[in-house]
């Protein structure tokens, strides 16, 4: 099984990226706030931050000393991401449940 | 702004050991049975999901209160082979019923042999559904996307 996203699953397809990805979509964030909600060091959700800024999922903003991070407004990229996530989980449930099936499912065909 | 321009189609295939007609009946008949609950729209949790079997037909989910929520029409029912459907879940995550908005899904069904079937989805004209700043409001305005999220974001992290 696979789903030929072309950027959005491969950003999405790591599960701290995925993590960070989603405590942004709650409300945008600065390195130090993602650190603390997820096992993995600064520098780790530093450099998964870099990747998905460079891929167009989020953008930053310094805000005084600080910098914010956030879903990248524009929207188009992380909607495309996000339903690419949407279709790969489907399909995967899909196939398994198409395996699964009662037999009598089939044999109802007219 | 937003550019009204093409956004590339998704696309995702995935390979079955059912006969064809089989692949097509629990996707379609049985749809409910297997999409994930996590991905619903309505206020309340998701009992099922139901495409209706003929083209002009509801694609809807049903709430655990019955009440109902659209996601779409079907476009094109071809039974073993085909199916067309469309998404109207806009960027506030509703339901949109204008079809300028909609958003189409293909799934194609091809017999790879007597017990294998692949299945070749699109989701596509994924533009129609960014309304410019709809779709901005509902990923940074705090509704639509990001509750969305929210329910994905849980659901992720029970299953861990």
């Amino acid at each position: 099984m696979s789903t030929n996203g072309v950027e959005g699953l491969g950003l999405l397809g790591d599960p701290t990226r995925r993590a960070i990805f989603e405590l942004l979509a709650r409300r945008p964030c600065t390195v130090g706030e993602l650190a603390q909600q997820l096992p993995v060091t600064r520098s780790a959700v530093s450099q998964h931050l870099r990747v998905l800024r460079d891929g167009g999922l989020v953008v930053s903003r310094a805000e005084g000393t600080r910098r914010i991070y956030r879903l990248n407004p524009d929207g188009v990229t992380a909607l495309r991401a996000y339903l690419d996530r949407v279709w790969e989980e489907a399909l995967s449930a899909f196939g398994k449940a198409a395996q699964a099936a009662p037999v009598d499912l089939e044999q109802e065909d007219p | 702004m937003t550019s009204p321009a093409t956004i590339p189609p998704l696309t995702g295939t995935i390979t079955v050991e059912v006969p064809i007609e089989r692949a097509f009946r629990v996707f379609t008949d049985a749809f409910g049975s297997w999409w994930p609950a996590e991905y619903h729209i309505g206020q309340t949790d998701m009992a099922t999901a139901i495409l209706e079997p003929r083209a002009g037909g509801r694609w809807y989910e049903q709430g655990s209160d019955g009440s109902q929520c659209d996601w779409g029409r079907v476009l094109a029912w071809e039974p073993p082979h085909r199916l067309v459907v469309t998404w109207q879940i806009n960027g506030q995550w509703q339901y949109d019923p204008d079809p300028e908005h909609a958003s189409e899904i293909e799934v194609r069904f091809s017999a790879d042999g007597p017990e294998q079937t692949s299945v070749n989805l699109e989701h596509r004209h994924l533009e129609r559904l960014v309304d410019g700043q709809a779709l901005r409001d509902g990923i940074t305005g705090g509704g639509g996307w990001s509750s969305l999220l929210e329910l994905f974001a849980k659901a992720a992290t029970n299953q861990t």
